[in-house]
């Protein structure tokens, strides 16, 4: 069978698992909708938050990245796995504890205050849809690399597949889809990666012959003989501040967003919150510890399968075709000398790698059979899918819990409220998909946002909401529009607006500046006015007390929430 | 709370714990894996260099062992102080 008939076969046969379990987990009720019930296991919900977590971009991108980065890429690898110790410590256990549905609940409950709701519900909603527009994209960009579909018709299917078990079954079918996706994405990223360690040092596993063999050590002898740094030179492509900058504020953004925080609402109590935040990370580790090894080996593979080769010798390769085509990987004689060279300086260089390529052509590079690489184009769909199911139940849940029933209606129906909950998700869905078909021009450099903004507001206020008891509403919303405003400020101006960086902190880092002056407003405001109300430093007191019914059954719905 | 005392021995015991290892979380990657890179690339860890191998491998497999070390000490306190709370 060829490639092209298996990616077909492969990806319909995930598909229809999916839609099978999403039909199997529907729900009625608004627990199940927005927390699955709280009944998840905490390895179920370490699965399903490695795959809510894992995107699109750390499946295909993120290997490649690293192979260009060279050490510089650790700031991703740190980053994005540093910030689960600090979700697991400071924030997972405590928020199951209070025990309500989303990140603004716990805001707005904490701190009394409709405003400062509001304010988390926006911060939510525009994280989640910033990210959410990516992974439609990159679903569309999985179906037009693999199957040669329009990317808009690949987007469309995308949006139909979440739509039917989000609808469907709100976080209860999420969770177990992803559970799956899991499954499919972890099996899809080591096999090639797998088969590449084995082939060049003749160690199947991949971290093992990373660390014991002679590639890596080889690969900075190439890279020095053609011009270039060591591949492990530290801070080649930034200084050292800016990576420490940069990696603290991946790790404190991973630990703020909110479709990842959420997945701890869903287990059964804290105990189970803080196992399965130690699997959740486990499974990513997985992925995360195969990565560097993946893209120093297919760096070295590539290079020396094609650096100052004769091109007509390498255009007889099957690969080399076909990834040319897609305009990935991109050859030209500037010298005319026959050969073709890789060369540190843009304007000599004749070879042009792309670096989605790393991941996507390791099965074909390493001579794989087809299903393998059918089996990429599906793992690289699960990742898609999984996060952006994830992100849209957040958005719903943002609008239909803590605007339209905490806000709005207060008075509204189980029944009422999981309609709506379903109408948001539909409508979140076909945003997201509209973005994912006219992308903005700058959806790549808006990651930066989402953790920027996950750093400078949710993450401060969560945190001292818990290990400050003197904490108020003032402090609280003070702390988050400086850090906010300055964060967002910073972004705009040196992404769009030309501003140079300040100090030699990119954009992608300065979410750690924006924490540290929301944290520092917050304190100094927070000592500057009236001490929060008795009933909330009650709760903050019971969340700090072993094993308590949840703080959610003390400040109750009609409690005096807005005081 | 009717618990204050106790309450508080155990908030200030998962305090220590969870500031010790965040101590350790931050040497490990901020301090092993970036400040103390370069120095400590002298050496070799297998046949990469040190520094490196901790930035790209060994900080990722503390940050693991971590979270599921703190879940373990986070049941001894529950079941000591659940006791003492008689409740």
């Amino acid at each position: 069978m060829t490639v092209e008939t298996w990616t077909y076969l492969l990806v319909s046969l995930t598909f229809f698992t999916y839609l099978y379990i999403g039909w199997r987990a529907r729900v009625r009720d608004t627990s199940g909708f927005y927390v699955a019930g709280q009944g998840v296991p905490p390895l179920a919900n370490g699965a399903a938050t490695a795959a809510d977590w894992m995107s699109a971009a750390s499946f295909i991108s993120m290997a490649g990245l690293i192979s260009t980065l060279g050490y510089d890429g650790s700031i991703y690898l740190m980053g994005w796995t540093g910030g689960y110790v600090l979700l697991a410590l400071l924030l997972a256990p405590f928020l199951r504890k209070f025990g309500k549905y989303t990140v603004p609940d716990f805001v707005g409950d904490r701190y009394y205050s409709r405003f400062a709701r509001v304010v988390a519900v926006i911060a939510a909603i525009f994280i989640s849809m910033t990210y959410v527009a990516g992974q439609m994209r990159g679903v569309g960009i999985v179906f037009s690399r693999f199957l040669q579909v329009d990317i808009n018709t690949g987007v469309i299917i995308g949006m139909i597949m979440v739509a039917f078990f989000a609808v469907l079954g709100g976080m209860k079918g999420i969770t177990w889809t992803q559970v799956a996706q899991y499954g499919i994405l972890i099996v899809a990223f080591l096999l090639p990666a797998s088969a590449i360690a084995l082939k060049l040092t003749g160690n199947p596993i991949p971290q093992l012959a990373f660390t014991t063999s002679d590639i890596v050590e080889r690969l900075n002898q190439i890279q020095v003989d053609l011009g270039f740094l060591e591949y492990t030179h530290p801070f080649a492509n930034k200084p050292m501040h800016d990576v420490l900058f940069i990696t603290i504020a991946l790790m404190v953004g991973t630990a703020g967003l909110p479709h990842v925080i959420v997945r701890f609402y869903t287990v059964p109590n804290v105990r189970a919150a803080r196992y399965s935040a130690g699997w959740a990370l486990l499974f990513i580790a997985i992925l995360y510890t195969s990565a560097p090894a993946l893209a120093a080996f297919a760096r070295y593979n590539l290079i020396n399968g094609l650096h100052d080769q004769k091109l007509e010798e390498v255009r007889e390769l099957d690969w080399v075709t076909k990834w040319e085509k897609t305009s990935l990987l991109q050859f030209t004689d500037k010298n005319n000398d026959g050969r073709i060279q890789l060369s540190p300086n843009k304007e000599e260089s004749e070879i042009k790698l792309d670096k989605d390529i790393i991941v996507l052509s390791t099965p074909e590079v390493a001579g794989l059979a087809p299903w393998v690489i059918a089996l990429v184009a599906a793992g690289g769909l699960a990742a898609a899918l999984s996060t952006a199911s994830g992100l849209l139940l957040v958005v719903s849940s943002s609008i239909a819990h803590d605007i339209y029933y905490r806000l709005v209606n207060p008075k509204a129906s189980e029944k009422k409220r999981v309609l709506v909950g379903r109408i948001m998700i539909v409508a979140a869905i076909v945003v997201a998909g509209y973005f994912g078909i006219n992308p903005p021009d700058y959806v790549a450099s808006v990651v930066a946002f989402a953790f920027g903004l996950a750093a400078a507001s949710f993450f401060p206020a969560i945190i001292l909401g818990i290990f400050d008891k003197r904490m108020n509403r003032d402090g609280a919303i003070a702390g988050m529009i400086i850090g906010l405003s300055f964060t967002v400020f910073y972004i705009i101006a040196n992404k769009f607006y030309g501003m140079k960086p300040w100090f030699g902190i990119s954009s992608e880092g300065i979410g750690t500046v924006g924490m540290i002056l929301n944290l520092t407003a917050a304190l100094i405001v927070s000592r500057l006015s009236t001490p929060p109300p008795q009933d909330v430093q009650n709760m903050v007191e019971s969340l700090r007390s072993p094993d308590h019914p949840g703080p959610a059954t003390i400040l109750d719905e009609d409690s005096e929430e807005f005081h | 709370m009717e618990n204050k005392s106790s309450g508080n021995g155990y908030w200030r015991a998962t305090r220590r714990l969870i500031f010790s290892l965040l101590a350790i979380w931050a040497f490990v990657s901020l301090g092993l894996g970036i400040i103390l890179v370069e120095p400590l690339n002298h050496w070799k860890i297998g046949e990469l260099p040190a520094g490196f191998w901790m930035a790209q491998q060994g900080s990722i497999y503390v940050f693991v062992v971590l979270i599921f070390v703190y879940a373990w000490q986070m049941d001894r306190l529950d079941h000591k102080y659940n006791k003492d709370d008689d409740s």
